[in-house]
């Protein structure tokens, strides 16, 4: 592996993006893009998380016995989510309120106990903070994407801005309701995963099953 | 008893963690590939869920809640704020647990769940499963019918899906979509029927 901190730093954004290629951190991704302001909120709590976690994992990696690393891993993520709550309701109650339960489930987000397994316990302190600004960075942009698709075209606003007209209000567009329930977030990463693949062609999966191939050994 | 018949088909069916709260996702796309991994890890999730969530419900009844440590003579401590680290220990306790286990005893399954065997700590559908209890005040006896509810619940998500995937790898998908991408729009599709069962009250 190529450790440059450049290379670590932005390969998660788009070669190495945590969600549209090693499926992680999927579940917040779905629930909390209704609107814009959410998925910023939530990617800016995430980035910290998975920052400080990176770090502190990498710190006393060398200390932790291998059969209960899981455990002190979740302990420092688990504290480090609490924090993060604690501060959003002191300074931004309205917000807390609305991700209350997405906040929580940060500690269960794959993304940051994913890098602090596979990057951190081998890396030192340094690269593995700059491996989760990457990661969280990498997941800011699936999570801002997708929370722009779904409020502009779902209630016609941007950041609560008015950006089309809604039909209700006396404007011109008709709102696809649709895209404020969850399942449009599946077909929205789905085509988005299209689009990057057929842009990086090396993240094409190999088809499992080749009818052709394998009917032609058989002819032979 | 009908309450608790009803509970246990609504956590399957009407409120299933993984398609209608997307809970569990990562390892649900992830782990999806073949029939028999699902079935592995569906198995996995449903022992884990049903003895985390009846734990998790005394630790919370009986440690954490307002006023809950009455018994040891304060009742005015409040100690809520720890819910999540205190949870979310039990939950890597016992996988770490089951991962030793199956190490041991069944190393074809260990072997077969790989990295995600750990992952199942980071699967939001346990965590997610614990706090939904504490949030609906479940009692002991309500959490383990969820428990088990939501854990088949998933099970039963997934097993579909890595069905609805060994048919699909025969079909011509295209080259960009193929993989991942076209799992997204599967589970998409799948969780729009599953809001069909959105309106059902027992």
């Amino acid at each position: 592996m190529d450790s440059s901190p450049k290379k670590v730093l932005l390969d998660p954004l788009v070669d190495n993006n945590p969600v549209t290629l090693q499926v992680l951190g999927i579940c917040s991704a779905l629930a909390v893009t209704t609107n814009v302001l959410n998925s910023l909120i939530m990617s800016a709590a995430l980035t910290v998380v998975c920052i400080f976690s990176n770090g502190a994992v990498s710190a006393i990696r060398r200390h932790i016995p291998g059969s209960i690393r899981i455990i002190v891993q979740m302990t420092i993520i688990a504290s480090l989510v609490i924090v993060v709550d604690q501060l959003l309701k002191a300074f931004a109650f309205e917000a807390s309120r609305t991700l209350s339960v997405f906040i929580g489930l940060i500690i269960t987000n794959c993304i940051v106990l994913g890098r602090a397994e596979a990057f951190a316990s081998k890396n030192p302190v340094g690269l593995s903070m700059l491996d989760g600004l990457g990661n969280g960075l990498g997941y800011s942009l699936v999570l801002i994407i997708v929370g722009a698709v779904r409020e502009l075209f779902g209630s016609g606003s941007l950041l609560g801005y008015v950006v089309l007209n809604p039909e209700q209000d006396g404007g011109w567009y008709v709102t696809n309701g649709m895209l404020l329930l969850p399942p449009s977030a599946f077909f929205i990463i789905g085509l988005m995963i299209w689009g990057l693949r057929t842009w990086k062609r090396d993240q094409v999966e190999p088809e499992e099953f080749q009818i052709h191939q394998i009917h032609r050994q058989e002819v032979l | 008893m009908e309450d608790a018949i009803s509970l246990f088909v609504r956590a399957i069916f009407v409120e299933n963690l993984a398609l209608a709260f997307f809970l569990g996702m990562c390892t649900f796309l992830a782990v999806s590939k073949s029939i028999e991994t699902a079935i592995g890890l569906g198995v996995a999730v449903v022992v884990v869920m049903v003895v985390t969530v009846p734990v998790n419900n005394l630790l919370y009844q009986y440690f954490l809640n307002q006023g809950a440590l009455a018994w040891a003579g304060l009742p005015a401590v409040d100690m809520s704020f720890l819910g999540l680290i205190s949870y979310i220990g039990v939950i890597a306790a016992l996988v770490q647990v089951l991962e030793m286990v199956l190490d041991r005893y069944f190393p074809a399954l260990y072997n077969a769940l790989g990295i995600f065997l750990p992952l199942i700590t980071v699967n939001c559908a346990i965590l997610g499963a614990s706090l939904f209890m504490v949030e609906r005040s479940y009692d002991f006896g309500e959490s383990v019918v969820f428990g088990l509810g939501g854990g088949i619940g998933w099970a039963l998500a997934i097993i579909a899906l890595a069905g609805i995937r060994e048919k699909l790898k025969y079909s011509d998908v295209p080259e960009g979509l193929q993989g991942l991408g076209i799992t997204f729009i599967t589970v998409g599709l799948m969780s729009m029927g599953f809001m069909a069962f959105s309106g059902i009250q027992l």
